[in-house]
């Protein structure tokens, strides 16, 4: 395979496409050929799908360049799978097909997901280059020093406000254009930022932010407002603690579009029977939306603001394009790439697993919810 | 002339004693909205279009105007030029210009959009019709991995491809260096927990009776699998890999830490000539546009099928 991606990337970037879509698909074109003739009866196929058992780890150890020691292994496996797949339960082929199905996305995931999530736990507490157990010197490193401090705080805060404003934000606009002539129109006017990369997205507001000399004119949209109202031109990104609050509008200005598709879709599901009812014993517009419609949409804000809240605290794009985390802006997650630059590699995933026990109650919570959800149904 | 609309509907309201009769649909009309409230919707959707707007207005002013005025004095400073396009396209760092790493930004996305939702389908087919012990566990934990920052997997990733070891044991031949392979399959693992869950939830959802019947008629899991969950799913799938294709088209960090030197993409670019030209708004204005041009079209042509799929992943998360 080596061979194969080294001579795919001495081709021309767009002749690559079609060549590498093409072998992928050939294979899994391959992949499912087998699958379906694997639970057929008859010595024939009996023979076939013994020697895939066997040829199919094989060739993956070879397409992998591996040692031989490897191969042995492979064709261990190989005849273990047939062997099993010969007894199995559902008939004969049904582990065959299993395997095909879930292999290759299981393994994947196994080498590219879980495995180095034990590596970068392993490594924050080693030294800088991973020789030399350290105990918990990194994280003392990092909750010893103002920046570090600073850092963690900084993503708290994201997380506390980004969340939250999105949502209420997406969440009135959802309600205000309910049911409006041009609701459509006005839906893709907030929802479009969501197309727009974090990095593009922080260009449009350092074009926004930029501030100019007090005696000439102002380029930035929001100081010339300043400048119009009688105020003095104001340097966003450069004072602390308030440019980790024009950072944290970015997000929020990309995000309160996609609250507002999800809960305004989770309000038009709210029965109209109940609403109606609610209107004969005389609620008022906002006892109506605070008693039915916001019980009824609670899912909806769940998942809402479960994912802003996981989109801030990963945030990253967009400090390392407007501040690359000068004057006390850093997150985590910067934090961690500087780190990993600077060949920190125990601070860095130090930096990684704190971010990663944030994540965690997240996750419970969610797990918790969907399985509730399970129950119910 | 939405506030016009309403203010209509305002008066056209029959008094609270006659509303009995009225069909449901204009009750809801009236529910929370007022002068108030459209004024609200009228300044939030204002701030949401505005900075974009600006953004797209100063890409096409000739470079001394928009150092010194700002783009809503157009009127009173006219004049459009595409020189800003033609100079951020060439500008860029020693091995690579603007055009070049939006071509690898294409050489990139499409095949990291494929892949893993070839992948994820194949594997929730099987979450989601096959019986096999564990299997609940499993999709738990492979949903439990959607959760896990990327952040953690990156640097031992970085490894494993550069070395092709595990825990120091060799596993695969190294391709450190080899062109896009890097990025695609970085991509791709990234994007296979959430797909996986999504998919499955859709192929789950497909009626017992109609794979029951299949199987009865003897088709095995190949047969289901092209013939019956294909087709059926066919527009989750569809919906999923718009969304695939804005977020790796969109991605910074798997990029800087994957894509490095002659293979980065625009957005790699684009962050870096930031960080250099910060004060070039001529140049920053116009790359910025070129970044988002893919996605803004995609978005503006498939938006009813994205917003599809942005459904579907919350709905059900």
């Amino acid at each position: 395979m080596t061979t194969f991606l080294q001579w795919l990337s001495t081709l021309p970037t767009l002749a690559q496409i079609p060549i590498i879509i093409g072998v992928f698909g050939a294979v899994v074109l391959l992949l499912l050929f087998l699958i379906e003739l694997a639970p057929r009866r008859g010595r024939k196929y009996t023979i076939i799908r013994a020697v895939a058992c066997v040829l199919f780890p094989l060739l993956m150890v070879a397409i992998l360049d591996s040692y031989t020691w490897a191969i042995v292994a492979a064709g261990f496996l190989g005849l273990l799978l047939f062997w099993l797949d010969y007894r199995s339960r559902h008939g004969a082929g049904y582990i065959f097909a299993l395997v095909g199905f879930l292999s290759p996305a299981l393994l994947l995931l196994a080498a590219g997901l879980v495995i180095p999530t034990i590596q970068t736990t392993v490594q924050s507490f080693m030294n800088s280059r991973g020789t030399e157990f350290v105990g918990l010197e990194n994280f003392i490193w990092i909750f010893t020093q103002p920046a570090g401090i600073r850092t963690v705080l900084n993503t708290v805060l994201w997380v506390l406000i980004a969340p939250a404003v999105s949502t209420i934000a997406g969440m009135a606009y959802a309600v205000f254009i309910d049911k409006s002539r041009g609701e459509k129109f006005f839906k893709i006017l907030v929802f479009m930022p969501m197309a727009i990369s974090f990095v593009g997205a922080s260009i449009i507001w350092r074009f926004v932010y930029t501030a100019r000399p007090a005696d000439s004119d102002q380029i930035g949209l929001l100081n010339q407002v300043i400048v119009w109202a009688g105020g003095e031109p104001v340097q966003f990104l450069q004072e602390s603690p308030w440019n980790t609050v024009a950072l944290i509008a970015v997000l929020i200005w990309v995000q309160t579009g996609f609250a507002m598709v999800i809960l305004s879709a989770a309000i038009k599901g709210v029965p109209i029977e109940q609403l109606e009812a609610a209107e004969l014993d005389g609620a008022s517009a906002w006892q109506r939306f605070a008693n039915v419609t916001l019980p009824g949409i609670r899912s909806s804000l769940v998942v809402v603001l479960t994912t802003i809240s996981i989109a801030s605290l990963k945030v990253f794009d967009i400090v390392r394009t407007m501040t690359a985390g000068a004057n006390d802006t850093s997150v985590i997650a910067n934090e961690m790439y500087t780190q990993f630059r600077n060949f920190e590699a125990g601070r860095s995933a130090a930096f990684a697993l704190i971010l990663f026990l944030m994540v965690m109650p997240i996750v419970i919570y969610n797990a918790r919810q969907i399985k509730m959800q399970r129950e119910l149904r | 002339m939405s506030t016009l609309a309403r203010t209509e509907e305002a008066t056209a309201a029959p008094e609270p004693g006659t509303r009995r009769g009225r069909p449901a649909a204009s009750l809801a009309k009236t529910r929370l909205t007022n002068r108030w409230a459209t004024l609200a919707a009228l300044v939030i959707a204002a701030l949401w279009t505005v900075p974009t707007i600006g953004l797209l207005v100063s890409s096409f002013r000739p470079a001394q105007q928009v150092r010194t005025t700002g783009w809503w004095t157009l009127f009173q400073n006219w004049g459009f030029t595409t020189d800003n396009y033609t100079a951020v396209l060439q500008a860029g760092n020693s091995q690579l210009t603007m055009a070049g790493s939006f071509i690898n930004s294409i050489a990139i996305t499409l095949p990291a959009t494929v892949i893993p939702l070839v992948l994820a389908t194949l594997a929730a087919y099987a979450f989601a019709w096959m019986r096999f012990p564990g299997r609940d566990l499993i999709f738990v934990l492979v949903f439990a991995l959607q959760i896990v920052p990327i952040q953690m997997a990156l640097v031992p990733l970085l490894r494993l491809f550069a070395a092709g070891e595990l825990f120091g044991v060799p596993v695969i031949g190294a391709f450190g260096s080899a062109g896009y392979a890097q990025v695609w399959i970085a991509h791709t693992i990234f994007a296979l927990p959430l797909a996986i869950f999504l998919l499955h939830n859709f192929i789950a959802e497909i009626p017992n009776e109609i794979i029951e019947a299949a199987r009865v008629d003897g088709a095995s899991h190949g047969q289901i699998f092209f013939r019956i969950v294909l087709p059926l799913t066919a527009p989750a799938i569809a919906a999923f890999s718009i969304f695939q294709f804005l977020w790796v088209w969109n991605d910074l960090l798997v990029a800087l830490i994957f894509a490095d030197g002659a293979v980065a993409p625009i957005t790699k670019l684009l962050a870096e000539i930031t960080g250099s030209r910060g004060q070039d708004w001529h140049l920053l204005t116009a790359g910025a546009f070129v970044a988002m041009i893919v996605p803004l079209a995609v978005f503006f042509a498939l938006q009813r099928y994205f917003v599809r799929g942005l459904m579907a992943g919350s709905a059900k998360g």
